[in-house]
């Protein structure tokens, strides 16, 4: 990737990256000057090493991103999205529509399609490219609709032995009057369920926003994967910025307490690997974006279709069942706190229970 | 936290907002009437005026739906390692949990146990929204799992009463993959051809509508419950519209075919047991 690339795409720029911007527009004004000359061949010295010196610019700046600016290049404008995926990725695609009860929620895409060598099933969310577009998806927010047809559509993977990949990206499920009156919350909720014990395997990668339950609804599998500049969080910064400082704008603070990033979430072994993005964000370069995401979900893919399909079933549900298993004891803080009044409990029992829960702690 | 107060209560703190105020008396919040508050007590915190379900704490909750000291209490010992060492400004979730003077705390914010509804013996899970507006976190999470591996290992009906916001917040990721841990485990009971009774109250919102509550075999909620997947007021700050009467109220979820049947406070008892009896269990 080149910078040449990044002036084709008309590149537009974030707010921490105002001296990439400036070197572009020097490089672009050196080179018209080039042209002006009717210069020939090589570009000359000088917009070499303008170009040497943005190359360094951009791994410094995105080498020590702060969570805020992660979540800001996670929702760049012109960063791949999942159809882009599903026309450069995946070859052979069938969209399938519909969850065969309501409607075809646009915001999550099904489709049959093949990666490397395999054949899958395809879930995707999908934010929309132009405006309209973006209004067709609601801007990767889907409704109820939406995780059926997901559900639909594993349900008949599962049936044909087809391995399923999803892809997410979403700021969340959608928050509106159709999406409660349609049991938005029923919907998410028998995804969990399903998805843990779905007999055939299950590769998710985060691809940009991972917004919370919506993300969730379609991210229950064998591998969970982040981009390394995605998120995946349990509420939007600004939302939780909202909620302990009452002032949105303190947004970038809350996405550092969030341990929202990759490498966060890697430390905390809730996802299993972080795919790298080529210099300067997925946006700068497609191709290898893309390329880094298929060679993790067919070298993932052919791990798991070695696996006997009830141990993998097995250790998906067994590693769900270790997330947020390390509780300390509660027994730390009791005597701060006082005794708890358990109501209508014998002494004797009280003993008992405790006893047992006890021994049971320690078979864990 | 001067801030906090003014601008109410953020659903987070976990300063218990009392629905109920200390004193003789209170005011039903639905039909405004003065009441003695003794008597609301021994109506099951149920307004005797307009039939307004009060919110309870997970012990009233289990006082008042198991047979009189048959509860069991499980997996009590266990509190939040706080997993992403969450802090904001000059405060931090850790102390926060630690400093809490108030004695519920010590259930977390679910209460599970073995006990028996009207001789019927089962696993029990009440959720405390005086805990941090009874959020799950991973001590939620793994109660809730030890709970459903007890109803599995004993063959017990499951019985959960929800009341809470959805996720915690302050255990991010780990507390939005409890909503995916608690929903697999029910897999397994479903598989193991266990009964499950979920009871929503009010209110039952986010990653935990999204999860458990809504799973179960028979789903009963309290009259007027709020219940639905994003809180009625964030719809309305997104879209912008005047929500229409009743939404996602209990009897707005039977409309939709999301509930099963509401049942009043004090036929609770008697309907579990009757829901049992039919089930087999
Ligand atoms: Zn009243």
């Amino acid at each position: 990737m080149t910078i040449k690339d990044i002036k084709n795409t008309a590149l537009q720029y974030l707010p921490f990256e105002n001296e990439i911007a400036e070197l572009d527009r020097q490089i672009e004004e050196l080179r018209k000057q080039h042209l002006r000359d009717s210069l020939q061949g090589e570009a000359s010295p000088a917009i070499r090493a303008l170009q040497v010196k943005q190359t360094d610019l951009l791994q410094q700046i995105y080498t020590t991103m702060t969570p805020w600016q992660t979540v800001q290049v996670a929702r760049h404008p012109q960063r791949p999205i999942f159809s882009d995926y599903l026309k450069n990725m995946f070859k052979d695609v069938r969209i399938l529509h519909g969850d065969r009860c309501f409607g075809d929620d646009r915001a999550i895409v099904t489709a049959l399609g093949q990666i490397g060598r395999e054949k899958v099933m395809i879930i995707g969310q999908n934010k929309g490219k132009d405006i309209k577009e973006k209004i067709a998806c609601n801007f990767g927010c889907p409704n109820p609709e939406g995780y059926r047809k997901a559900l639909a559509k594993m349900k008949l993977a599962e049936k044909f032995g087809l391995p399923v990949v999803t892809l997410i990206d979403t700021p969340g499920a959608y928050p509106g009057v159709g999406a409660e009156e349609r049991g938005q919350a029923q919907a998410i909720a028998v995804n969990l369920m399903e998805m843990s014990r779905l007999r055939v395997p299950v590769v998710c990668v985060v691809i940009g926003e991972g917004g919370s339950g919506g993300a969730l609804g379609i991210g229950v599998g064998d591998r969970m994967a982040i981009l390394e500049h995605s998120y995946y969080s349990v509420i939007s910064p600004e939302g939780c910025a909202a909620i302990l400082w009452h002032d949105g704008t303190q947004a970038p603070r809350a996405a550092e307490a969030l341990k929202l990033t990759g490498r966060e979430l890697l430390k905390l072994k809730l996802v299993d690997a972080v795919i790298s993005e080529p210099l300067g964000g997925a946006h700068r370069n497609m191709h290898d974006t893309l390329y880094n995401v298929e060679q993790y979900i067919t070298k993932n893919l052919a791990q798991l279709k070695r696996t006997p399909i009830d141990t993998l079933v097995n250790a998906r549900y067994a590693r769900l069942r270790g997330i947020g298993a390390d509780c300390l004891p509660a027994s730390a803080f009791a005597a701060r706190r006082g005794k708890a009044k358990t109501p209508g409990r014998l002494p004797l029992k009280d003993k008992l229970a405790a006893a047992r829960d006890l021994s049971e702690t320690a078979a864990q | 936290m001067a801030k906090n107060k003014k601008a109410g209560w953020d659903g987070f703190s976990l300063k218990p907002r009392k629905e109920m105020p200390e004193g003789l008396w209170l005011s039903c919040p639905s039909c405004k009437n003065m009441l003695y508050k003794k008597t609301v007590d021994e109506n099951l915190s149920v307004c005797p005026e307009c039939r307004h379900h009060f919110r309870i704490d997970g012990p009233t909750r289990v006082r008042q739906l198991v047979d009189e000291g048959s509860l069991e209490e499980l997996a009590q010992d266990l509190a939040s390692s706080d997993p992403l060492a969450f802090v904001w400004g000059e405060q931090a979730y850790k102390n926060r949990i630690k400093a809490d003077p108030d004695a519920n705390s010590a259930h977390e914010a679910v209460l599970v146990g073995k006990a028996f509804i009207r001789g019927r013996g089962v696993i029990l899970a009440a959720m405390d929204f005086s805990f941090l507006g009874g959020s799950m976190g991973m001590v939620v999470g793994e109660k809730f799992c030890r709970g459903v591996d007890r109803a599995i290992a004993e063959n017990l009906p499951l019985v959960v009463v929800s009341c809470s916001g959805g996720a915690r917040m302050h255990e991010g990721v780990v507390a939005l993959q409890q909503m995916a841990k608690t929903s697999a485990a029910l897999a397994r009971l479903d598989e193991a051809g266990g009964l499950y009774i979920s009871v929503l109250t009010d209110p039952t919102t986010g990653g935990v509508a999204a999860s458990f509550s809504m799973l179960g075999d028979v789903i009963i909620a309290e009259p007027k419950a709020l219940i639905g997947f994003t809180g009625p007021r964030v719809i309305q700050q997104t879209i912008k519209i005047e929500l229409p009467e009743g939404f996602q109220r209990a009897e707005f979820l039977v409309e939709h075919g999301f509930v099963d049947m509401i049942v009043e406070r004090k036929d609770l008892r008697s309907e579990i047991g009757r829901l049992i009896d039919y089930c087999g269990k």
